[in-house]
This record gives C-alpha cells, sequence and structure tokens, in this order.
C-alpha cells in the first residue's frame, strides 16, 4: 500500500497528547468540519510526524449495527467499522481511512490509532475523565454511569478539565503525563489541550458518602485494566497494554473513590 | 505401574505479573483477567512442568501456610482445574522434558 505522500489539498493537522497526526483531504467542507470539531486540538506551524488520508465515500457504505474489529495483518494494522475501513503502517507512520463525510468516524479511527502508537511506549487511552489541579493531573475512571462526567462537573473553578470521557495517558522520561482530548463524553465541550504529570488515579463509585481507600497492586491493575480502551486483541498488542498498567500502577497511586455527588468530594483530592 | 502425579506448567498464551502477594493474569488469546491470592501464586509460580503437583503443594503451600496436606492438594487440584479450563495452565500426567520445561 502506498501511503506515503500528501494529497496537496485541505489537510489539518490535529495534535493530541503531543502527537501530531495531519489527516488529509481533498475536500474543503471536510477540511472544515475537521477545524470546527478539533478546535484547539488543530496545530498550525507543527511538522506533522504521522498522516491519515480520508477518503471520502458515498454513504450507502455505512453499517450501523457493526463493532470495530481490529487486526495486524501484513504490518499493517487493519480496521473496519460500520461506517469506515481504515488502515495503519505504524512503520511508515501513514494510514489510510474509507468514510463519509462525519465526524464520528475520523474520531473513531484517531482513538484506534493513537492506542496502536501509544501501546508500544507504556501509554493508553482509558475511560475516564481528568482535571489538572494546582499543576498536578488527576484521573477519574470507571464503568458507564461511575461518575466520570459527574465529578468533572463538580470540580473546582481553580481545576482544568482534560477530558470528561476518554483520558489520555502517555510514560515521557519514566514520568506517567495526562493530555487533554477532544473526546468528550455528556459534557459535550472537548478538554483543555495541555498535559501535567498525573499525581493519582481514581477508580469512582457513587456512595452515600465520600471515602476514599488505596487500593492493592494487583487490584488496581485488573480494575485498570477493565478500563484501558482496548481494539486489537492481537497477543502482542495484549502483553504491551498489560504491561503498561502494570508499570502505571506501580508508579501512580491508584484509590478507590466511593463519592456523593456534591462538590466535598473534591476536598479529598489532590 | 502408571503415575498418578500431576505436572502443570504456565501457558505461554499469557502476560503475567506479581504484584505484591497477589498475581494477575491476562490471557492474550481472548484477554480474560485472572487474579491469584497468595496461596495460588506459590503454585503458579512453581508450574514450571518438571514438579509434580503434591510436591508443590507439600512444599509451597503447606510449608508456608497453615493448611493440611490432604485439604491442601485438593483444594490445589481444584484450583489447577479452573486455571486450566481458561487456558492459563497446561496439565499433564508426565513431566515435560528438560528442554519444555525451560
Amino acid at each position: 500500500m502506498q501511503l506515503a505522500g500528501s494529497t496537496g489539498g485541505h489537510n489539518v493537522v490535529i495534535e493530541i497528547g503531543g502527537l501530531p497526526i495531519e489527516v488529509q483531504t481533498t475536500d474543503a467542507g471536510f477540511e472544515h468540519l475537521l477545524m470546527g470539531r478539533y478546535g484547539s486540538y488543530v496545530a498550525s506551524g507543527v511538522a506533522p510526524e504521522f498522516a491519515l488520508r480520508v477518503r471520502l465515500t458515498s454513504p450507502h457504505f455505512f453499517d450501523p449495527d457493526a463493532e470495530a474489529e481490529v487486526w495486524l495483518e501484513d504490518r499493517e494494522w487493519n480496521m473496519v467499522r460500520g461506517d469506515f475501513r481504515a488502515r495503519w503502517n505504524p512503520g511508515q507512520k501513514r494510514g489510510e481511512v474509507f468514510q463519509t463525510a462525519n465526524p464520528y468516524s475520523i474520531d473513531s479511527v484517531l482513538r484506534i490509532v493513537h492506542t496502536l502508537m501509544l501501546a508500544p511506549k507504556g501509554g493508553f487511552l482509558v475511560h475516564a475523565s481528568s482535571a489538572v489541579r494546582n499543576g498536578k493531573a488527576f484521573l477519574f475512571s470507571g464503568v458507564s454511569e461511575a461518575g466520570k462526567t459527574t465529578i468533572a462537573r463538580l470540580a473546582p473553578a481553580d481545576a482544568t478539565l482534560l477530558t470528561d470521557e476518554t483520558s489520555y495517558v502517555r510514560k515521557v522520561d519514566g514520568r506517567y503525563f495526562a493530555y487533554g482530548t477532544p473526546f468528550a463524553g455528556e459534557f459535550g465541550e472537548p478538554g483543555k489541550n495541555i498535559s501535567a504529570p498525573i499525581a493519582a488515579l481514581y477508580l469512582l463509585e457513587k456512595a452515600s458518602e465520600n471515602r476514599i481507600e488505596e487500593l492493592e497492586p494487583a487490584l488496581a491493575v485488573q480494575r485498570l485494566l477493565r478500563n484501558i480502551l482496548f481494539f486489537a486483541h492481537q497477543a502482542e498488542m495484549v502483553r504491551q497494554v498489560f504491561e503498561s498498567a502494570c508499570a502505571f500502577v506501580a508508579a501512580v497511586q491508584v484509590f478507590q473513590l466511593s463519592f456523593f455527588p456534591d462538590q466535598r468530594v473534591w476536598d479529598l483530592i489532590g | 505401574m502408571a503415575s498418578t502425579e500431576t505436572y502443570i506448567a504456565q501457558s505461554p498464551d499469557i502476560a503475567a505479573s506479581t504484584l505484591g502477594d497477589d498475581t494477575i493474569i491476562m490471557s492474550t488469546l481472548d484477554s480474560t483477567i485472572f487474579m491469584l491470592n497468595s496461596v495460588g501464586t506459590a503454585i503458579w509460580k512453581a508450574a514450571d512442568g518438571a514438579t509434580p503437583l503434591s510436591r508443590i503443594v507439600g512444599e509451597k503451600v503447606c510449608a508456608e501456610f497453615d493448611v493440611a496436606e490432604d485439604r491442601a492438594l485438593a483444594d490445589a487440584e481444584e484450583f489447577v482445574a479452573q486455571l486450566a479450563q481458561h487456558g492459563i495452565l497446561s496439565v499433564s500426567a508426565q513431566p515435560a522434558s528438560p528442554r519444555e520445561a525451560l
């Protein structure tokens, strides 16, 4: 597959987690859509290290019931869902997407590609809201309805929201950093495009009173693994994600945070 | 006379890490996750394919934990069967050859 090169068209560099991906399109309308969707994550004056060429297809290529499948074949990752087909070559740092002109498909492809780029380097995306307070990042992870968005809404004025839905974790020089993401949940707004070293991960559970407990490491890894975004189930990728979770728990404090949904919960954080 | 010993070996299709007293294991085949307590961890670590389960129980379980050998062996056999069912351990009536046990 020839993936390198530019379309010479309406390209947009989307930088999430400090990794700039040039999304290449020949369609001015799609460029406009990307600019609006990714806002502060659109980078200018940045030499993109990665590229995704988007080929817009007709609407008949759409199956809303299909789930995403990701697999490795001939050193390329293949991704298929009802609304897109894509390939990503990690060696070339290039990929190609076939989708209709909508923001949801490219959003999903970007999430998958970022998980594939992060995994060999000890990073991951995780179902978690996150915020920066006093220069430190705090992650709040849990399954659906655990309270990720709730705790983000309750954040005090001196906290900066990185995301209410999907947190971005990178290992940089042996330290873990959380980055803002444009991947929003119920909040409906992208997080602030900043990063900070991670001080703690809180695994959420709604309760009648606020309580915080440090978790045994193995239990923390088990709970974290349940929430890491994990699209590719190829053995080496599974090992990488597993080892990333273990290394993260060894380096970052992990707590069980049972909380009653009002602002007092933030008195326990930090 | 046929051997009644059981030999257990860790599957190659897993990722595992011992954290504190516990071990967490993830199948690379289906991503299922297993948690082993300290007793399970002792058996898991000794699962080299060459040491009989009865000896593992005697040396790693009964010597370290306050439990009768008959009871410990029965519990260990049940534990091994569960892990084997999920492909986490392989079980054999014969010891692995030195090369396999490596």
